[in-house]
């Protein structure tokens, strides 16, 4: 399982990366394993404000449903249409082609509660 | 504690995702289900099927008594034959759906859903109680911890199959079965029955045979592409052909014409329990019908859904199963609705997180096997 040192994290098995004021998300090498092959990914449209932790859209897998949740709070800047489009990206390459959302941050304290590579991996192993 | 068959230690070693199904710690998943699923139209795939349940009638008037409280006709079969059928409750609602092997003229194996043993072994008592002066002396026992169940299925089961037996399996025609050995002499029902709408076989042999019975087979198919295929995948290929799962399209209240299974109801047999109350439902004609459909947009149907009409504005049925369909690469589900919206190319929609989806009805099977069985 891959745990990219560059991302941080969030125990709801999401991702984002910081560049600035921009963050791109999306979900972890761990949750797609969890969840199975993933059939349906429903994403909100450009423009939205996320809170911090609101959820934003769903996956699904052939046996369940799960939200997803905003790791940052922020203005949507963009949405990847090609999941929508192929879904089993999110299998193929969670942390590069499946990512989901381009946020830019309206609060960048929002990144304090996010954790890094290592804490989110024990996390993982414990669960 | 859960309960684990006796190849709970190959699902381990196959590196398998356990859940809990019904009280039972059984495989979800091993490499993915869609390419399970694939894999067991395409090749074969084998499923521990040992949680279902077993149980024996025996006795001169088991024929009669097996007649009387399902609802197919089971007095006429051969030996060596087997039926679907529903078991009914007075009110015609099913009890469980269930398959009948006929081993001897006076000796029967009953195989019913795992969740149900215990409720249909208590129903199955109680009935011989109440009415034991029509078939005098008669034995049902609840043999379900005695056997392991393997079913292999695909295309390439019986070639798989026949690499560890010497029985004649070309001969045994579907829904027929023979009983014969498999490996160095483990007795074994070779049964070609199974839920997924392919060619293929349910193995019956004792408890303790089924973890060596199951590597033989692992290794007979490694050529022809077989592979372990989880409850996942089970569900997936069953829903394709809109075979009904107990808990999802059956209920203690739902009468076996709703779902479909009027095949399976031989209304001019001898009297069986709840054959009153389905024969009063087929002249009234029945109100709601199982549909298939597949869903015009993007989305997935799931359990419990809400089925409206076109414009979404009328409630007229639910969805009792769906998903995505691994073979036919889109979103299909099956479910009940009103009488009226049950015709092929009905308009539904589907109200979906709030949303409405629009579907329609279709026919089934969803899916239909390119071959024929030999």
């Amino acid at each position: 399982m891959r745990f990219p040192n560059d991302l941080k994290y969030t125990k709801e098995h999401e991702w984002a990366k910081i560049e600035g004021e921009t963050v791109t998300i999306g979900i972890t090498d761990h949750a797609q394993k969890a969840l199975g092959d993933i059939v349906y990914v429903e994403l909100p449209t450009v423009g939205r404000v996320l809170k911090q932790g609101e959820t934003f859209g769903v996956v699904e897998s052939i046996k369940a449903v799960s939200d997803l949740y905003a790791p940052v709070a922020g203005k949507i800047l963009a949405v990847n249409a090609h999941l929508v489009e192929d879904p089993s990206l999110v299998n193929q390459d969670p942390h590069g082609r499946a990512w989901m959302l381009k946020i830019e941050m309206t609060d960048s304290h929002s990144t304090d509660l996010l954790i890094d590579s290592e804490s989110y991996s024990n996390y993982v192993e414990k669960i | 504690m859960l309960k684990r068959t006796s190849l709970f230690g190959e699902h381990q070693k196959l590196g398998a995702r356990l859940v809990d199904f019904g009280g039972w710690e059984l495989p979800v998943q091993y490499a993915g289900i869609i390419d399970e699923h694939l894999n067991c139209r395409m090749n074969a795939g084998i499923f521990d099927v040992s949680h279902m349940g077993e149980i024996h009638v025996q006795g001169a008037d088991s024929g009669s008594y097996l007649d009387f409280l399902v609802s197919n006709d089971v007095k006429n079969m051969s030996v060596g034959q087997a039926i679907y059928s529903v078991m009914c409750n007075l009110n015609g609602g099913a009890v469980d759906d269930l398959v009948i092997y006929r081993r001897a003229f006076d000796r029967f194996l009953v195989v019913v859903n795992a969740s149900n043993t215990e409720k249909d072994f208590n129903h199955m008592v109680t009935v011989y109680n109440e009415y034991q002066y029509q078939w005098g002396d008669l034995q049902v026992t609840n043999e379900s911890a005695r056997y392991s169940q393997i079913a292999i299925q695909g295309p390439k089961s019986r070639s798989i199959l026949s690499k560890i037996t010497e029985t004649a399996l070309e001969k045994v025609k579907t829904y027929w079965f023979s009983e014969g050995v498999v490996l160095n002499n483990i007795p074994a029902i070779f049964a070609r029955t199974g839920y997924t709408g392919e060619d293929g076989f349910e193995i019956y042999i004792d408890w303790n045979s089924g973890p060596e019975v199951w590597r033989a087979l692992m290794e007979a198919g490694q050529t022809d592409g077989l592979r372990p295929c989880g409850l996942g995948a089970r569900d997936t290929l069953r829903l394709e052909m809109k075979y009904p799962l107990y808990g999802n399209e059956l209920t203690d209240e739902t009468l076996p014409l709703e779902a479909g299974l009027g095949w399976v109801v031989k209304l001019n047999k001898a009297d069986f329990i709840g054959r009153d109350r389905i024969l009063e439902a087929s002249q009234r004609g029945l109100n709601r019908k199982l549909i298939g459909f597949k869903l015009l947009e993007k989305g997935i149907p799931r359990h419990g859904y809400l089925i409206y009409n076109e414009e979404g504005t009328q409630r007229i049925g639910e969805v009792t199963s769906g998903s995505q369909s691994p073979s036919l690469n889109r979103a299909i589900g099956i479910g009940y609705v009103d009488i009226d919206s049950s015709k092929i190319g009905t308009k539904l929609t589907i109200e979906i997180r709030h949303n409405k989806y629009s579907a329609e009805v279709v026919a089934t099977p969803f899916y239909k096997r390119p071959y024929a069985i030999s």
